[in-house]
C-alpha cells in the first residue's frame, strides 16, 4: 500500500448555515477537500458562493448568532476542529491556523499600536516577555519587508498605507509560525502593483515556513500565479476542482468555463469577454437539481431534477459536478 | 500629544469670548437696571444716578463692555448684592461639597453604567440586555425630582437608612452618608445614558473587522471586550459624561433643594429668587467657564483614547 502524506487540513462534508427570516439556510453544502502539506489551494468563485464562509468556518469565526455549523468535520492534526471547545479553539486560532482578510483598512485595531498587535499573538500563544515579543515583532516587520521597521513598530495602522497594513496583517498572521495560512482574499483590496508584491512575498514566506494555504480569491489571475490546486465553488458547493494546469488547460464544468471567459486576459481583445448571464442564487433559492442550471447554456431536464455528485471527470484528481459536459471538457 | 492638547487649549479661547459676550448682553437686555434694582422703588433720581455711576453704567457700553471683561479675566466678579460677600468667595464656600457631589455622582454613573452596557452587549437580547435597558429608561424618564423624593422617601424614611437632610457634621462619615443620596440621585440618571451609550457603541464595535482579526488571532474573549473592544467603544461613552456636565447643572439644582444641601445649584437658585444680579452674573459666568473647561478635557481625551483623533 502506497502511503499518502496525511493531509494538513482536512474538510469532510461541512455543512454552515445561516437564519435568514427564522429558518436555517446553507451557505456552505457538503463540502469536501484536503489541503496537503505545502500546497496552496485556490477557492475561487463570485461573491456569495461560499468561499469566505467556508474558511471562516474552518477556525470558527462567524457570528454566533445567526450562523452555525450543521454538520460535517474539520480535521486537523488528529482533532475535529468542530467539536473544540471555544477554549481549546483560541489556542489553535492565530497560533496553527492563521488567517489574513480582504480588508486591511479596517482589520486592525486602530487604537493599538502595530507593534503591539502582532506581539500580541506571540505573548498569547507563547507567552515570554513584552520586550522579547516586540523584538519579535519587529523581526517579522523586516521580514515582510516594511521599510524603516524599527519606526514603524510604534504607529498606528492609520499611518499605513493599504499594502503596508496588509503586510502587517501577514506579519502577524506568521507570528506564530503557523501550520497552515488561510487567506482571505488578501489582495483584493490593494492596488495591482501592490496586489503582485504581496502575492509574490505571501509565496514566498510560503516556502520558508513551510505552511499550506488555502487562498480565497475570485480572481483567476491571482489563481494562475499563486496557486497549485484549485477549488471552484458555486452556491456554498465545489463544483469542480483540479490541479490549476488542468482547470485552465481543460475546465470540466460549464461554471468554470464562464469564469475563464469573464477573466480578462493580456492575449486576447477585451471586446470578447463574456459576463456570465444572471447571479449566483441567493442563499434562500438555491434550485433543488443543479444550482448552477439557471445560467448554464448547456443544461438539459434532468439539471434541473436532480443534483449532481462531485465525481472523477475521467482525469486523475479532477473532479466535477456536472454530468453533462465533463468529456473532454468545455470550452 | 501635548500639541494636541495645547491646541485644544488655544480653541477654547475664543469660544470663552463668544460666552462671556453673550452673558454680557443677555445682562443688559433684561429690563429695568441693576442701579434700581439695587436701590429699590423709592429711590431719588440723585441717587439712581450715583449708584449708576458707581457701577459705571453710565459710561457708553464699549467701555463698559471692556471694563467688563478686564473684571473676568482678573477674576472680580463683583459683590453678592445680598450677602455683601464677592461672588468668589460665594462660590468658594460651596464648592467643596459641589465637587464632592459632581465626582460621586460621575463615579457612580460610570461605574455602574459602563460594566452594564458592555454586559448588555455582549449578551444581547439576553436578560441582562432588558435589565439593562430598563434601567436605562427608567433613569432617563424619571425627572430628577421625583427620583429624589423617591429615594429620599424609600432609603431615608423607610428604611432609615440614609439621613434625610445634608448634615453639617464634620465626621467624615457621616458626611458621606448624607452624600449617599443626592449623589445616587444623580449618578443614575447618569448611569442610564451611560448605560444606553455604551451598549450601542459596544455592539457598533463588536461587529468590526479588527474584532474577528483579534479572535482570528487567539485572543480570549475576556481581552477582546477589555483591550479591543473597550477602548474603541469608549469615545461616544466620554461624549455623554462630557455632555452630562451641562444637565448636572440644572439637576443639580433641583437636587440640592430637595436634599437641603448646599452648593453651586442652590447658590444660582438663591440668587435668582433674591434677584442677586451680580451673583447670577457671576455665577453665569463660572458656569460658562465649568463647560468650556469640560469641554475641552472630553476633547483631550478623545485624542488619549484614539490616536487618529490627533491628526485630524
Amino acid at each position: 500500500m502506497t502511503s499518502f502524506p496525511r493531509p494538513a487540513l482536512d474538510l469532510r462534508n461541512l455543512r454552515t448555515e445561516f437564519r435568514i427570516g427564522g429558518r436555517w439556510y446553507p451557505a456552505v453544502r457538503n463540502v469536501s477537500v484536503s489541503l496537503m502539506p505545502n500546497e496552496t489551494l485556490a477557492v475561487v468563485g463570485e461573491s456569495g458562493s461560499g468561499k469566505s464562509v467556508t474558511a471562516l468556518s474552518i477556525l470558527r469565526l462567524l457570528p454566533h448568532a445567526g450562523a452555525r455549523i450543521q454538520g460535517g468535520e474539520v480535521l486537523f492534526e488528529g482533532q475535529d476542529l468542530v467539536t473544540l471547545s471555544e477554549r481549546d479553539m483560541s489556542t489553535i486560532r492565530g497560533n496553527s491556523i492563521a488567517m489574513i482578510f480582504q480588508e486591511p483598512m479596517t482589520s486592525l485595531n486602530p487604537t493599538m499600536t502595530v507593534g503591539d498587535q502582532i506581539a500580541e499573538a506571540i505573548l498569547i500563544h507563547r507567552g515570554g516577555s513584552r520586550m522579547e515579543a516586540k523584538a519579535k515583532a519587529l523581526r517579522l516587520l523586516d521580514e515582510v519587508k516594511i521599510p524603516s521597521p524599527k519606526s514603524r513598530l510604534d504607529e498606528y495602522p492609520h499611518q499605513f498605507s493599504g499594502g503596508m497594513r496588509q503586510r502587517v496583517m501577514i506579519a502577524m498572521a506568521l507570528a506564530c509560525h503557523p501550520r497552515v495560512l488561510l487567506a482571505d482574499e488578501p489582495t483584493t483590496a490593494l492596488d495591482v502593483t501592490i496586489q503582485a508584491q504581496v502575492l509574490s512575498q505571501l509565496e514566498e514566506l510560503k516556502q520558508a515556513y513551510g505552511m499550506s494555504m488555502l487562498f480565497i480569491t475570485h480572481n483567476l489571475g491571482v489563481v494562475a500565479q499563486i496557486a497549485d490546486r484549485v477549488a471552484v465553488m458555486y452556491a456554498g458547493e465545489i463544483v469542480e476542482l483540479a490541479t490549476v494546469d488542468a482547470l485552465f488547460a481543460k475546465p470540466m464544468h460549464p461554471y468554470t468555463a464562464a469564469l475563464l471567459r469573464a477573466m480578462p486576459r493580456a492575449d486576447r481583445a477585451n471586446e470578447s469577454l463574456e459576463p456570465i448571464p444572471g447571479s449566483v442564487p441567493a442563499l434562500s433559492a438555491v434550485p433543488t437539481g443543479c444550482a448552477y442550471a439557471p445560467r448554464c447554456p448547456f443544461k438539459d431536464r434532468s439539471c434541473t431534477e436532480l443534483h449532481p455528485e462531485l465525481v472523477s471527470s475521467g482525469d486523475p484528481g479532477h473532479l466535477v459536478r456536472c454530468p453533462v459536459r465533463p468529456v473532454g471538457g468545455v470550452h | 500629544m501635548i500639541s494636541f492638547a495645547c491646541k485644544r487649549l488655544l480653541l477654547a479661547i475664543p469660544t470663552l469670548f463668544v460666552m462671556l459676550t453673550a452673558i454680557f448682553v443677555l445682562v443688559r437686555l433684561v429690563p429695568g437696571d441693576a442701579a434700581s434694582v439695587i436701590l429699590g422703588d423709592q429711590a431719588t433720581e440723585a441717587s439712581l444716578r450715583a449708584m449708576r455711576a458707581r457701577l459705571g453704567l453710565d459710561q457708553p457700553i464699549q467701555v463698559q463692555y471692556l471694563h467688563f471683561l478686564r473684571d473676568v479675566l482678573t477674576g472680580n466678579l463683583g459683590r453678592s448684592l445680598s450677602s455683601g460677600r464677592t461672588v468668589v468667595q460665594e462660590v468658594l464656600l460651596v464648592l467643596p461639597s459641589t465637587i464632592q457631589l459632581t465626582l460621586a455622582a460621575i463615579t457612580i454613573g460610570i461605574v455602574l453604567g459602563l460594566p452594564l452596557g458592555i454586559l448588555a452587549a455582549l449578551g444581547r437580547n439576553s436578560w441582562i440586555d432588558y435589565v439593562s435597558r430598563l434601567v436605562s429608561l427608567v433613569g432617563l424618564s424619571f425627572p430628577a425630582f421625583v427620583s429624589g423624593i423617591l429615594l429620599l422617601i424609600i432609603f431615608a424614611i423607610h428604611l432609615g437608612w440614609f439621613p434625610v437632610l445634608t448634615s453639617d457634621s464634620t465626621d467624615p462619615l457621616e458626611r458621606l452618608r448624607s452624600l449617599a443620596l443626592p449623589a445616587l440621585n444623580l449618578g443614575l440618571i447618569l448611569m442610564a445614558y451611560v448605560v444606553r451609550v455604551t451598549r450601542s457603541s459596544m455592539l457598533g464595535v463588536l461587529g468590526e473587522d479588527y474584532i474577528r482579526t483579534a479572535r482570528a488571532k487567539g485572543v480570549t474573549p475576556m481581552r477582546l471586550v477589555m483591550r479591543h473592544a473597550l477602548r474603541n467603544g469608549l469615545i461616544p461613552v466620554v461624549t455623554v459624561v462630557g455632555l452630562y456636565f451641562g444637565t448636572l447643572i440644572g439637576n443639580s439644582v433641583l437636587t440640592e433643594i430637595i436634599f437641603n444641601r448646599p452648593g453651586l445649584g442652590k447658590l444660582i437658585f438663591g440668587a435668582l429668587n433674591s434677584r442677586d444680579y451680580t451673583l447670577l452674573e457671576g455665577l453665569m459666568i463660572i458656569f460658562a467657564i465649568c463647560v468650556i473647561v469640560v469641554n475641552t478635557l472630553t476633547d483631550i481625551t478623545y485624542g488619549l483614547i484614539d490616536p487618529r483623533v490627533k491628526y485630524k
